[in-house]
């Protein structure tokens, strides 16, 4: 028996100006991910990283259900997102709106899907939005969880480019 | 698609497709402009005007051999949006992490139904 617990860290690209696609493989088959990816109490547990405390995670799984996940980051304030589901295809993809509640103009539309292969998943959602300008501000977002750790990279980045 | 070529940081300059392109290429090496030309299948002008660009804000350095113009890169204004795109990857990679305590869960209780040795 493989104990498969750690798979590696997610990739995250900018296939394009309005595009963001992080992939990620899970040592699980497709079925468990999606039903870590959709149900509530599950979604509670990993959803917020390190970042804080999910008080609210709703799912109504299906085409023109709606979404809302609700936390209270470290800093005590809350963030919110909710969104529509628009595909639903059970352990393969999930196509659904996604608005971040302090930016509402924002919306971005998800795509997740589960590829699964010897047992393990490959994981890629894609985060298509409007325009640049809001891609970039979800990026910036993400952002504040702290700078400094990635001066880490500086040296591997500027010597794998010479 | 015309871009204005009026642009002050790497972020800008590196949101041009052709310009990633031409960051591609120069990452394999240095190359003279005939070279990038036939590679990428642009016009001779416009490759020197995303060069232009490209050197404005000092992601390419270029250098004369004889009759040639030399271009090669210089990762280092990379390094912001590096910075930017990793903070972002970390975020997820946290929440992926708690992910997979959570699918080591859902694999044991699956395997308990089976009467596994665990």
């Amino acid at each position: 028996m493989v104990a498969a617990t750690s798979s590696g860290t997610a990739v995250v690209t900018l296939p394009t100006d309005t595009q963001i696609l992080i992939t990620r493989e899970f040592g699980a088959p497709k079925h468990l991910v999606y039903r870590a990816w959709t149900t509530p109490e599950l979604i509670k547990r990993w959803w917020t990283g390190d970042r804080g405390e999910a008080t609210i995670a709703e799912v109504d799984l299906r085409v023109g259900g709606a979404w809302r996940y609700v936390m209270v980051a470290n800093g005590g304030f809350e963030v919110a997102f909710h969104g529509e589901y628009l595909e639903i295809i059970p352990n393969e993809r999930i196509v659904s709106t996604e608005v971040f509640e302090g930016m509402p103009d924002a919306e971005a539309v998800n795509t997740v899907t589960f590829t699964e292969k010897d047992g393990r998943t490959t994981l890629r959602l894609l985060v298509q939005h409007t325009s640049q300008e809001h891609r970039d501000a979800q990026i910036n977002y993400g952002m504040e969880g702290g700078m400094q750790e990635a001066m880490d990279h500086l040296e591997q980045v500027a010597v794998s480019l010479r | 698609m015309a871009r204005a070529p009026t642009t002050a940081d790497a972020f800008n300059a590196v949101a041009e497709p052709r310009r990633r392109q031409i960051l591609d290429v120069l990452a394999g090496g240095e190359r003279p402009v005939n070279d990038l030309v036939m590679l990428l299948g642009l016009a001779q002008p416009l490759v020197s005007k995303h060069l232009r660009v490209l050197r404005e804000v000092g992601l390419v350095d270029v250098r004369g051999d004889g009759r040639q113009r030399v271009y090669r890169l210089n990762g280092l204004p990379l390094k912001p949006i590096y910075d930017w795109v990793k903070n972002y990857e970390r975020s997820w990679s946290q929440r992926f992490d708690r992910l997979d305590v959570v699918l080591e869960e859902l694999k044991e209780m699956e395997d308990g139904d089976g009467g596994s040795d665990k």
